[in-house]
């Protein structure tokens, strides 16, 4: 039997965090493909996974290339890159704040970009990106005022949470205010600004989506150290060579810019940026960056939400719905816990 | 032993309007151990901080080697020049080995791969901090003691030869604040890491300085040696306090015993001593 130096347990035990990272990331992409498929092949109809993948693979297959080619397959890709556009863009500012509830949908950023969107389609007529870049732009602005009316001598978390709730209530009545004006008013379409919803998905507007994520998303893997680095503190990042002012901005930009591009297709899906994050926390721990896992829990939560909205309920619900059931009860446990422990993510 | 030199040039540096260093000049000497005191917000906190890049001075400079730190890239400067601020921030459930490794941060970039060097310099801080077999256990079940060392070892990790300390041994017992000090002087012979800390208690911060700084109203009031520097005559000032000092028959140095209003003895020189 040979002694171990601590060198060497040092070194184990870094490599069974490694480890450990990348078996549960591994799962959690093993599930997220498995409730895609499902969600393809199951629905009013069952479509057998062979018939799925034939489609899939660019093949004309008589009645699967309808219901699985323009009707699920959309939505289900949809899903997807909204799930990891909020799972990520949440968590990132969930970390550089070092508060769960500093998520882009508490803080007013997501009903700052939806209003936007409300705006550009109902009263400017709008389409397609233009919508995406007013939205982008509008969650930037409310970013914006919302660190700006919480600035004085620095940012604290509580007071820019506190602003952006309000913020946030403020453009939810703006919401519905323009949708209340709206010509030609319909549920389906209310929901989705209110609570969000993939109803009425399209192909096309997975790309665009696709694009804002490689973009956006790729600033905030960049900062990932970095971030894992400000999890310690603003002071002790710094102390280790962060630029810690550079990349609050990066990440402002990132997380805004996904989130923004994400709600300006699906709606505020309800819940889902600031749900990911810590569900991710609790899955990995410390094991490594929470910035991939928390996306690919938005993906489930949103692939998941969205089927139990359309199947498993006795009338079908927008996936806002069944995402804001959830994350409802999760947001009061936090306030109570958080103002008993002042506890971080 | 560490041959970095640390020294503010007419600095002057605050928080907005509120200039709180007054045309600050300071030398570090390198390789020993420079204790800082004052009284509350005479602008201790603020000098490490503008020391250390944290904060940018509105006046002068802060040179590191002679060179300005607010011109050196920040992980450059994060290689050479470590602090460990008054309350970091340890993540939920982060383990000891863990928290130690991020100390690192510097000496890796987004492509680069762990690397042996990067293991042995956290097992080294580990173990210098005596703090190995606690590596495994979460940093929130430890107690104020152990957790301060951890966070001594991450400083280390990062392999600075300059450590600035803001108050390490605040929120500590006695027994645990004279290990903290006790450690770092270890370090200080070992290592020879030049040590620039913030201390409350001056008898503390006699007894474990080579340099001791006295500061008022931003700026240094007295430098030197403690025996120069703790006297009645500066404690007066500095603290606005009366006082004796007496030599410490343990290590020689000075101790201040405050003399207060009450519970006074029929001392003649004591009472000369307070009008």
């Amino acid at each position: 039997m040979t002694v171990l130096s601590s060198l060497d347990l040092i070194v184990e035990s870094r490599r069974r965090r490694g480890r450990k990272y990348l078996v549960l990331v591994g799962l959690l992409l093993l599930m997220v493909i498995a409730i895609f498929m499902l969600t393809l092949s199951v629905g009013q109809s069952v479509t057998p996974p062979g018939e799925v993948l034939r489609v899939l693979l660019g093949e004309n297959v008589p009645g699967a290339s309808f219901t699985v080619g323009q009707l699920r397959l959309p939505r289900a890709l949809l899903a997807i890159l909204a799930g990891l556009s909020f799972g990520l863009g949440g968590v990132a500012f969930q970390i550089m704040l070092r508060n769960p509830l500093a998520s882009p949908d508490i803080i007013g950023i997501s009903s700052g970009a939806s209003a936007a969107a409300v705006f550009a389609i109902i009263i400017l007529s709008m389409k397609g990106t233009s919508v995406s870049v007013l939205a982008v732009a509008a969650g930037l602005g409310v970013a914006l005022l919302v660190y700006g009316l919480s600035s004085k001598n620095g940012v604290a978390g509580t007071r820019l949470i506190l602003v952006g709730i309000a913020v946030s209530a403020m453009l939810e009545s703006v919401i519905a205010y323009i949708l209340s004006q709206a010509p030609a008013w319909n549920l389906q379409e209310a929901m989705r600004w209110l609570t969000g919803s993939l109803n009425g998905a399209q192909l096309g507007q997975a790309l665009p989506l696709l694009l804002a994520l490689i973009v956006f998303g790729g600033l905030l893997l960049g900062r990932t150290r970095d971030l894992e680095a400000l999890r310690l503190g603003d002071d002790t990042a710094a102390a280790l060579g962060v630029k810690v002012a550079t990349t609050r901005i990066a990440i402002i930009v990132g997380a805004v810019g996904i989130i923004a591009s994400a709600t300006a297709v699906t709606g505020p899906i309800a819940f889902v940026a600031f749900l990911s994050g810590p569900i991710a926390a609790r899955i990995v721990g410390n094991s490594g960056s929470l910035l991939i896992p928390s996306g690919l829990i938005g993906s489930l939560l949103v692939l998941g939400g969205d089927y139990v909205g359309q199947f498993l309920l006795p009338t079908r619900y927008p996936v806002g719905v069944v995402t804001g059931a959830l994350g409802a009860p999760y947001l009061i446990f936090l306030i109570v816990r958080v103002n008993r422990t002042g506890g971080s993510l | 032993m560490s041959v970095h030199t640390l020294a503010a040039n007419g600095l002057s540096a605050g928080y907005g309007d509120m200039e709180i260093l007054h045309g600050f000049d300071l030398a570090i000497p390198p390789g020993k151990i420079t204790v800082i005191v004052g009284a509350n917000a005479c602008g201790k906190s603020t000098l490490l901080r503008a020391m250390s890049r944290l904060l940018s001075p509105s006046a002068g400079q802060v040179l590191l080697d002679g060179k300005s730190i607010h011109k050196t890239p920040p992980r450059e400067l994060a290689r050479t020049l470590g602090l460990l601020p008054q309350s970091p921030i340890a993540p939920e459930g982060i383990t000891v080995a863990d928290l130690v490794s991020r100390g690192r941060h510097p000496h890796q970039n987004l492509f680069s791969r762990w690397t042996r060097k990067d293991d042995e310099a956290v097992d080294g801080a580990l173990t210098a901090t005596k703090t190995v077999e606690l590596a495994e256990r979460p940093v929130d079940e430890l107690s104020g003691g152990q957790r301060q060392r951890v966070w001594i070892a991450m400083a280390l990790a990062q392999e600075a030869e300059v450590l600035l300390l803001d108050e390490p041994t605040t929120f500590l017992d006695i027994s645990h604040q004279v290990e903290v000090l006790d450690l770092l002087t270890d370090l200080n012979h070992s290592r020879g890491t030049t040590i620039v800390m913030v201390l409350h208690d001056l008898n503390l911060a006699a007894r474990y300085a080579d340099h001791l700084v006295a500061m008022t109203d931003g700026k240094v009031h007295v430098s030197g040696q403690p025996e120069d520097v703790l006297t009645e005559e500066n404690v007066r000032h500095v603290f606005g306090l009366h006082s004796r000092i007496i030599i410490d028959p343990t290590s020689g140095r000075p101790i201040m015993l405050p003399i207060g209003r009450h519970r006074m003895a029929n001392h003649q020189d004591i009472k000369e001593n307070r009008s």
